[in-house]
C-alpha cells in the first residue's frame, strides 16, 4: 500500500524470515457496497436520497465495512450534503474531522473524514471527502457544525488541507511559523535531527525496525 | 549582530550564543499607561503558565473593566505528536502512547484505542467476558479518580482549599488500587488489543470491596462541604452557562452536555464492554452552569461505585477465566507477574521460552518485535470518558502498524466552549467556567 521503504539496517519488505507472519496483505476494497446495507444504514441512504435529489451525483460511493457506514462525498457538494444531513436527517453533531494522507492515491492523496452522530435517532455515519495534494481545498463545515472549528484547524495544521470558508484557519497545535505538515506520510518522524555533542541521532523512522 | 533593547527579554552574549532572559511585564508602567487613557479596555494574557488554567492553557482576555468582552484560547503547548509516533510502532505498542494523552483517564484512552483495533480485527465478540468486566471495573475506578481531580482542582481554583485535600485523598486510594492491579499508578498500558495485560492479583476482589466501602464514606466529606454551601454556590450558580443548543452545535459531550439536561451517555446509548449488563443511572442537571456540572460529577461518583460493585460480583463468578483472546497470533505472548519490586516478566514464561520450547521462543520473538497484522480498513470506536465522547479513528493498511490513528479528544473539543461560556461575564468567572469543562491539556494537545 505505501511506497518503498528504506532504513538504516534493513528489514525491508516484511522482515519475515520464518514465513510465520503470513505474507498476504489485504488491501481495502475500492468499490461500493451492494444493498442491503443492513441495520439502519438502508434507512439513512433512503432518507438522504429522498431529501437530496442530487444524491447519485454527489455521493460517489457508499461503503459499509465492519458495521460502519461511510458516504464518499464529492468535495464541492460537501456543504449541501452536510446541511441536508443536519437539518433533514437529524445528524446534529459532527464529532470532528480526521485527516489521512495516502501518497500513492494520485489525485486523491488527502482524505478528510467526518464522523456524524444523530442523538435524536442514536445513529452514526461517516462522510469521506478526498482531494488532490496539488489542490488541497475542501469546503469548511464550520458554518454547519460550529464545533468543527478547532478540528479543521488541527487537520489543516497536520495535513495542509485548506478548509475554504473557515473563519480563521491558522495552525493550532504546531507553532505558527512551523514549516510543513507533520502528519503527512512524507514528513519524517523526528523531522528535526537531534544532535548531541557532535553525534547525530537518526530520526526514529530511520532506525532499525520491522515493517 | 544588532538587537534592539527589549525590556521583557534582556539578552547577553555567551559562547553558546545569545541567551535571553524573559521576564514578566512591568506592572507599574502598565498601570501608569492605562491611567492616562480614558479607555478601560485591556488585553491580558492568562497563561500558558498559570495555576488556575488546568495546565499549559493560554487565554487571551479582552477586558472592559472587569467584564470579559472576548476570550481567545491558545493551545498546543503540550503537543507531543502521539498520533504520529503511533504510526511507527506496532499495534500493541501504540497502547503505551495512547495511555499518555489524557493523563487523568489513561484507561479510557487505552480502551477506546483497543476497541477500535478489535473492531478492525473482527474479534470484538471474542474478547473474554472477564477481560471486559475488568475493563469496566478499571474504567469506573478511573472515572472516580478523574472526577476527583476535576472537583478538587476546580474548588481549589475558586479558592476552596479543603475539598482538594479530600479529593486527592480519595484519588490516592484509587491510584493505589491501580498500582496493585497493574503495577503502575498512571499510564499503565493495561488494556491491550484482545483483552488486558494480566489478570487481577489474588484476593483483589476482597480489597476492591473495601475500597468501594471507604470511597463511599469519604465522598460524604466533599458533599457536606460543597453541596448547598452559600459561598460555593455564589461562585458557581449561573456561571459558565451553556444550554443544550450551544452544546449540540459545539459538539460538547460528557458532564457539560448532561448539565444542560440531556441524558446522553454512551454507556447507555451505545454500550460497549458489556455496559448494557450493569444497572446505573445517567445523571443530569437542568441548570447548564458550573454548579450543575459539579452536581453531575458528584452524583456520577456514586453511579461508578454501583457499577464497580456489580463488576466485582461478576468477577467472583468469572474467577479463573481467561483475560485475553484465545487466538495466539494476536494475544501478547509475554506473561507478566507482579513481584516484590513491581511488575515484570514472569519468570515461568522466560523459563519456558528460553529453556524448553524453541517454537515458543520464535512465537514470542515474532509477535513482540514484528507484531500482528490487521486487515485493511478504517473504524471509529467511542467510549464515554469522564470528559465526554473519547473516540479513536483507526486506519489500517493491512500491515503490522497503524496507518493512521486519530483521537477525538473530548477535552480538545469541549475547550472550544470557553468563549461561549465566559464572554460577557466577569473575569473571575472564567476560572470556574474552564474548571467545569475539566480540560486536560495532555489530551487537548496530544
Amino acid at each position: 500500500m505505501s511506497e518503498e521503504q528504506t532504513g538504516m539496517f534493513g528489514a525491508t519488505g516484511t522482515g519475515d524470515t520464518s514465513g510465520y507472519g503470513g505474507l498476504v496483505r489485504t488491501a481495502a476494497s475500492t468499490g461500493s457496497t451492494e444493498r442491503p446495507y443492513g441495520g439502519y444504514f438502508d434507512d439513512v441512504a433512503d432518507d438522504l436520497e429522498r431529501a437530496y435529489p442530487d444524491f447519485a451525483d454527489a455521493i460517489t460511493r457508499v461503503v459499509v465495512d465492519r458495521g460502519e457506514l461511510t458516504l464518499h462525498v464529492k468535495k464541492s457538494r460537501l456543504p449541501e450534503v452536510a446541511y441536508v444531513l443536519r437539518d433533514k436527517l437529524k445528524f446534529e453533531m459532527c464529532m470532528g474531522v480526521s485527516g489521512v494522507h495516502y501518497p500513492e492515491r494520485t489525485g486523491a492523496e488527502l482524505v478528510a473524514l467526518y464522523p456524524l452522530l444523530s442523538m435524536t435517532k442514536n445513529q452514526r455515519i461517516r462522510l469521506e471527502v478526498a482531494t488532490s495534494d496539488l489542490d488541497p481545498h475542501i469546503p469548511s463545515v464550520v458554518e454547519i457544525w460550529a464545533g468543527n472549528n478547532w478540528h479543521e484547524r488541527e487537520t489543516f495544521d497536520m495535513f495542509g488541507i485548506i478548509f475554504d470558508g473557515h473563519p480563521g484557519l491558522t495552525r493550532i497545535l504546531m507553532p505558527d511559523d512551523w514549516d510543513g505538515h507533520p502528519q503527512r506520510k512524507d514528513y519524517p518522524l523526528g523531522g528535526i535531527s537531534v544532535e548531541y555533542k557532535g553525534a547525530t541521532t537518526p530520526a526514529p523512522s530511520n532506525r532499525r525496525s520491522y515493517q | 549582530m544588532t538587537t534592539t533593547f527589549d525590556p521583557y527579554a534582556s539578552s547577553r552574549e555567551t559562547t553558546e550564543g545569545t541567551v535571553f532572559s524573559v521576564t514578566g511585564g512591568d506592572w507599574d508602567s502598565l498601570v501608569s499607561e492605562i491611567g492616562e487613557s480614558k479607555e478601560e479596555r485591556i488585553i491580558v494574557n492568562m497563561g500558558p503558565q498559570h495555576p488556575s488554567t488546568h495546565g499549559v492553557l493560554r487565554l487571551v482576555l479582552e477586558l472592559e473593566g472587569e467584564t470579559v468582552t472576548e476570550v481567545r484560547t491558545g493551545i498546543g503547548y503540550l503537543h507531543t505528536g502521539i498520533e504520529k509516533n503511533i504510526e511507527f510502532r506496532n499495534w500493541t505498542q501504540a497502547v503505551t502512547f495512547a495511555t499518555r494523552m489524557d493523563y487523568l483517564s489513561p484507561i479510557f484512552n487505552e480502551t477506546a484505542y483497543c476497541l477500535a483495533v478489535e473492531k478492525l480485527l473482527g474479534i470484538t465478540n471474542d474478547v473474554p467476558e472477564r477481560a471486559s468486566v475488568i475493563r469496566v471495573l478499571m474504567m469506573e475506578l478511573n472515572r472516580i479518580s478523574s472526577h476527583m481531580v476535576a472537583l478538587g482542582t476546580g474548588a481549589l481554583e475558586l479558592g476552596a482549599m479543603g475539598p482538594m485535600f479530600f479529593a486527592f485523598r480519595d484519588r490516592e486510594i484509587v491510584l493505589d488500587t491501580f498500582e496493585e492491579i497493574t503495577g503502575l499508578r498512571m499510564n499503565m498500558a493495561y488494556v491491550r488489543p484482545g483483552g488486558v495485560s494480566q489478570d487481577l492479583p489474588a484476593g483483589m476482589n476482597v480489597k476492591l470491596r473495601e475500597v468501594v466501602k471507604s470511597l463511599r464514606e469519604n465522598f460524604n466529606d466533599n458533599a457536606k462541604l460543597l453541596i448547598g454551601n452559600t459561598i460555593w454556590m455564589k461562585r458557581t450558580e449561573g456561571i459558565g452557562y451553556l444550554d443544550l443548543a450551544g452544546c449540540t452545535t459545539l459538539g460538547i459531550t460528557g458532564p457539560v452536555l448532561r448539565s444542560a439536561g440531556l441524558p446522553w451517555d454512551l454507556r447507555k446509548m451505545q454500550p460497549y464492554c458489556g455496559y448494557e449488563n450493569y444497572e446505573f443511572d445517567v445523571i443530569t442537571a437542568d441548570t447548564a452552569d458550573v454548579y450543575g456540572r459539579f452536581l453531575v460529577r458528584m452524583a456520577e461518583l456514586e453511579q461508578s461505585l454501583r457499577i464497580i460493585e456489580q463488576a466485582i460480583d461478576k468477577l467472583d463468578k468469572l474467577e479463573g477465566q481467561p483475560v485475553m483472546v484465545a487466538d495466539k497470533k494476536i494475544a501478547w505472548p509475554a506473561q507478566l507477574a507482579l513481584g516484590a519490586d513491581g511488575l515484570g516478566n514472569s519468570l515461568d514464561h522466560i523459563r519456558e521460552i528460553m529453556g524448553s520450547s524453541m517454537e515458543s521462543l520464535i512465537h514470542h520473538f515474532k509477535l513482540v518485535t514484528e507484531g500482528f497484522r490487521v486487515p485493511a480498513g478504517q473504524v471509529y470506536a467511542a467510549v464515554e470518558s469522564p470528559r465526554g465522547e473519547l473516540a479513536a479513528h483507526v486506519v489500517s493498511d493491512g500491515g503490522t502498524r497503524p496507518y493512521r490513528v486519530h483521537f477525538r479528544e473530548p477535552s480538545f473539543n469541549n475547550l472550544q466552549s470557553t468563549s461561549a461560556m465566559s464572554e460577557g461575564g466577569m473575569v473571575a468567572d472564567i476560572i470556574g467556567a474552564v474548571a467545569s469543562i475539566d480540560p486536560v491539556m495532555g489530551g487537548v494537545d496530544r
